[in-house]
């Protein structure tokens, strides 16, 4: 395979017949760029570069639509590359389900993945329409990955609008298998396809296999007397059962899977899924479709020892709350409003009530903020979760919460906007509304979260801060690592420092001496007691009106409204007290270019920067947490790199924050298409500004 | 043993700034005679409001207090019953903040029948934001906004209150703590949202829109105070409230001799929705005010149900670091 995570055009290599080729038994095969082709061939079934070689019968061939000469080889993915798989079909075709079956099995075979669905905003958009095509990407690969990938190398598309929608992100050479039996005039027409792309030519770029997958499972499931429409229901697991011969994947935690699913079911649900299942696999390895299918072999890739999951944002963000309720020993009150994508947030903690966590379904936004931040008065922690326009909405009671100097954490899963925007789609344009958007001075700290794994840590660090500085904290994430997974190394909550929250004063009866123990704040987080209603002897009253500083009864004094406002900024200001250096992720502390990035462009700058080093480029690469306020040393740091490359999938929020607060000159790359960045989007940046002059140097 | 508190423990510090003859004053003094009447406790007790006028109430209540945004007390009040149940909270709200800016919260804490008191101080004007029309104001109500008179069909709080499911709806008069004082007492006993709409006089903007039945030269004739089992009759039992078959209302009719026997007015039925909706509606013209508790129909709180329903009362009984291997778990080895 090639290296397809970095989207480079294959590089044909000649066929090479193994010595057992049975000219009958066709096999279809691969290129590998950057791979000595002789080198693993010669070493048949044996051990090259510490991944086995498996040519499972050997037969090396081509076969499908392409006949363009190029003849691809060899079927290991190697250590250093990754292979991309996409999933497509309607949306109630169970593509999710798919999906997510084989990243599950792929985590159990020890290779790194990375996953993304994508999925269409109508929940079942009319059958067979392109606007109701729901997919299901996975990257995997024996290295590191870091992203879902850039173009898919293998597509499974269960109808022609799958094929029509998907085909233009392919990998040129990709393997299709499609299900023949929805290529007909009706789905072309409901498609708005003109002609059977089989016979138009679009499709000689790729292999293509044919399957007739719903006859095929109609077949498997007949003995087991379903419905027709529910047998054909089964047909996700007839392609899930191909997919795994065709990664040599077990079917047993599969079926193990399906018999706990199901068990609710009647039983010829289950059965009649796990026929098609093992009729999948079995079709697969048939003589005569072992020729057009090939079968890939993907190493373990290499991981620290530990116990691994497989974990979305929205779940890592979730147990990342209910810890920092754990941390803290105070109950977690989660008051939210439903909104694509922030929505599975809400259904995480949902079943968490074990771990200290009440959820609160409110009757709108503005609600699900003011019930967390009477929470947070009450002395829980409140928290509420939404996307930006829910955000906006809950501006003003955020706005409360600053100034009655009450902890809350705001989770915004972006998504793309204005108004009501793209709500399935990914963006992170939000930034401005976080640390701008409240009316007058209300300074806020706002963190983001760079994957699906460290969505755990950020949940508690928001929360950690919140208490501490007793403020309102935003935690950024967004529609991509919500729904984003991938293999996530389970943390040891030993290694988590408990969350402290300033101490409530002594009963006091004097009234003035009581009002100013309250508003007694730590001089060095600014954070005031949390006092909250139900303690002795200690009844005060907040709100929203300017306060005094020393008593918090409300003040109309100029002078006092100044010192609140310094106050305010200071105490933001102060939590960079509290937060680590910023720390450089690769490469030199200083140098030519370094990308710095923030949120979810995490993965597709790592992969970037990695291959750009490799390539010989003295690139760095900066990845911010803290984006207000920022960490101390960061302009120091910047200041260290010739050229800052600053994607974004925004129109340039965090550089015109960047520019603004530490005086740089960036380089904005910006996306806004809804969609991730692509790896070679931003290594193209770092190619084309890398300045000319500058001496390759090796990494030291 | 401490000595018993009296209405002034309940006051604080704080320089109260309403209009003099504002009808707040009354409640005010009412709501703390009544927690000291109880010997309710200052550190349980939590008074929450939002904006506007009565929103001021909790800076002068010796008690915990939060002043929120406007319209939105009951969702505080909500989220702060959440964390802590055992608390005694009360929503301060207006005519505005809870019926027009805070319509939905409104609607959602009774449905909800959150445990706490709902305190509608209604004076059917916007008196913080200097003199406008209000939901509750009556058609042609001249204001800075409506030079002309409103045109705008008016609320009934109490109508709105009983088509959001509330289950405790009661009526009061600011200056009457005679009256409103056990209202209020009913209201706090009451398991869920009890709501209690308090006409309240806003001397600067909207004086004496309630004379006609707080006047108290005619107060004996316009004023029914309802009570559970009894016949609902006013005017010194000279009148009452029969209830017509055919039209599915209530008539007022004469009580004695040349009149209706006793018999025939309708005995008050604090259970009965239906009741409690042709009192909530009685025309204005001809018939008196009723007050006093007009429904209380007990359901489960919210407050409790939420913990019944999240199990072990919110208490941590499993740990994070197992619930993080719920799932499909692997073992890695690094070479």
């Amino acid at each position: 395979m090639g290296d397809y995570e970095n989207a480079h055009t294959p590089v044909p290599n000649p066929a090479i017949h193994h010595q057992d080729e049975r000219p009958q038994a066709k096999r279809l095969v691969f290129h590998l760029s950057r791979w000595d082709m002789s080198r693993q061939i010669s070493s048949g079934g044996a051990e090259f570069a510490g991944h086995k070689l498996v040519f499972t019968g050997g037969f090396a061939m081509l076969v499908g639509h392409n006949a363009g000469g190029r003849v691809p080889m060899g079927q290991i993915i190697p250590e250093n590359q990754s292979i991309v798989v996409r999933f497509a079909g309607d949306s109630g075709d169970g593509v999710q389900l798919l999906g997510s079956q084989f990243a599950e099995s792929t985590a159990l075979a020890g290779s790194d993945f990375s996953t993304f669905p994508d999925f269409p905003a109508e929940i079942r958009a009319p059958v067979g329409t392109t606007f109701g095509v729901s997919a299901f990407q996975i990257n995997l690969g024996a290295r590191r990955i870091s992203t879902a990938g850039d173009a898919p190398d293998v597509l499974v598309a269960l109808n022609p609008a799958a094929l029509k929608v998907n085909l233009p992100l392919l990998q040129k050479g990709a393997l299709i298998l499609v299900n023949t039996d929805a290529f007909n005039d009706r789905n072309f027409a409901k498609a708005n396809i003109a002609a059977d792309p089989r016979k138009t030519g679009e499709l000689d770029d790729f292999q293509t296999v044919e399957i007739a997958m719903s006859t095929q499972t109609l077949e498997a499931v007949k003995p087991h007397g379903l419905s027709r429409s529910d047998a054909e229901q089964c047909k996700n697991f007839w392609a899930l059962g191909a997919i795994l011969w065709m990664f040599g994947r077990s079917r047993q935690p599969i079926e193990d899977w399906a018999t706990t699913k199901f068990a609710k079911k009647p039983p010829e649900v289950l059965a009649g899924n796990l026929a098609a299942l093992n009729a999948g696999h079995a079709f697969a390895e048939t003589a005569e479709l072992s020729a057009e299918i090939p079968q890939f072999v993907i190493g373990e890739a290499p991981m620290a020892t530990g116990d691994y999951r497989s974990i979305t944002g929205a779940e890592a963000l979730s147990l990342g709350l209910a810890a920092a309720g754990e941390l803290a020993d105070r109950e977690v009150i989660f008051c939210s409003y439903p909104i694509t994508p922030a929505s599975p947030i809400l259904h995480h903690l949902s079943r968490m009530t074990d771990l200290g966590v009440a959820t609160f379904q409110a009757e709108d936004e503005i609600a699900a903020c003011c019930a967390a931040i009477g929470a947070s008065f009450g002395g829980a922690i409140g928290v509420t979760s939404s996307s930006g326009p829910g955000i906006a909405l809950k501006t003003e009671a955020i706005g409360l919460a600053m100034s009655a100097e009450l902890p809350l954490v705001i989770v915004n899963s972006q998504r793309g906007g204005p108004s009501t925007g793209l709500p399935t789609k990914t963006e992170q344009s939000d930034l401005y509304q976080a640390i701008y958007g409240r009316n007058a001075d209300s300074p806020l700290p706002v963190i983001a979260t760079a994957g699906p794994g460290d969505c755990f840590d950020a949940a508690i660090e928001a929360t950690r801060i919140a208490i501490r500085h007793m403020t309102p904290v935003f935690l950024l994430t967004d529609g991509y690592i919500a729904n984003a997974a991938g293999p996530w190394a389970l943390p040891d909550m030993q290694d988590f420092e408990p969350i402290l929250s300033n101490t409530p004063p002594a009963a006091q009866n004097d009234e003035t001496e009581r009002k100013r123990a309250i508003w007694n704040r730590d001089p060095s987080s600014l954070g005031r007691p949390w006092v909250a209603p139900g303690m002795k002897g200690l009844t005060y009253r907040i709100g929203g009106l300017e306060k005094d500083i020393e008593t918090g009864d409300i003040s109309y004094e100029a002078e006092n409204h100044q010192a609140m406002s310094e106050l305010r900024a200071r105490k933001v200001a102060a939590v960079a007290d509290f937060i680590p250096d910023q720390d450089v992720e690769q490469g030199n502390t200083k140098g030519p270019v370094v990308v710095v990035g923030w949120g979810s462009t995490h993965g597709a700058i790592w992969r970037a920067v990695h291959d750009a080093r490799e390539q010989g480029l003295d690139v760095a690469q900066i990845h911010l947490r803290y984006l207000s306020p920022l960490p101390k040393n960061l302009g120091r740091l910047l200041g260290c790199y010739d050229r800052i490359i600053m994607p974004e999938m925004n129109m340039g929020q965090c550089a015109t924050l960047l520019r603004d607060k530490l005086g740089v000159k960036l380089i904005q790359l910006n996306k806004v298409s809804g969609q991730p960045f692509k790896i070679t989007e931003i290594l193209d940046s770092i190619t084309t500004n890398y300045p000319a002059k500058a001496k390759i140097k090796a990494a030291e | 043993m401490n000595a018993p508190l009296t209405a002034k423990d309940f006051a604080t510090d704080q320089e109260v700034r309403w209009c003099p003859g504002c009808g707040d004053y009354a409640i005010l003094k009412c709501v703390q005679k009544t927690l000291a009447d109880v010997q309710a406790d200052p550190d349980q007790t939590v008074f929450v409001s939002g904006i506007g006028c009565s929103s001021r109430f909790p800076y002068y209540m010796n008690a915990y207090g939060f002043h929120t945004i406007h319209g939105r007390a009951p969702t505080f009040a909500t989220g702060l019953k959440l964390a802590n149940p055992e608390l005694d909270v009360w929503v301060v709200t207006g005519d505005g903040d809870g019926m027009s800016i805070g319509g939905n919260h409104l609607l959602h804490v009774l449905r909800r029948n959150v445990n706490l008191q709902i305190l509608l101080f209604n004076n059917e004007i916007y008196g913080l934001t200097k003199g406008q029309y209000s939901p509750t104001s009556r058609v042609g109500t001249r204001s800075p906004s409506s030079p002309g008179g409103s045109i705008d069909a008016p609320l009934s709080a109490g109508a709105f209150a009983l088509g959001a499911g509330a289950r405790f709806i009661a009526r009061g008069v600011d200056t009457d703590a005679k009256n409103l004082s056990p209202v209020l007492k009913a209201a706090r006993d009451f398991k869920g949202a009890s709501f209690v709409e308090i006409f309240q006089n806003c001397i600067v903007y909207n004086k004496d829109v309630f004379d006609d039945f707080v006047n108290k030269k005619q107060a004996k004739e316009t004023q029914l105070h309802v009570e559970h089992g009894k016949p609902l009759l006013f005017a010194n039992g000279a009148k009452g409230l029969k209830l017509n078959p055919l039209t599915l209302g209530m008539e007022v009719v004469e009580v004695g001799e040349n009149g209706a026997s006793e018999s025939e007015v309708f005995v008050h039925d604090e259970t009965s929705p239906a009741i409690a909706q042709m009192l909530l509606t009685l025309p204005k013209e001809g018939y008196p005010m009723p007050l006093g508790v007009i429904y209380r129909n007990p359901a489960p709180a919210f407050d409790e149900s939420f913990w019944a329903a999240h199990g072990n009362k919110g208490k941590r009984t499993g740990k994070v670091a197992d619930a993080l291997r719920r799932g499909s778990v692997w073992r890695k080895e690094s070479a």
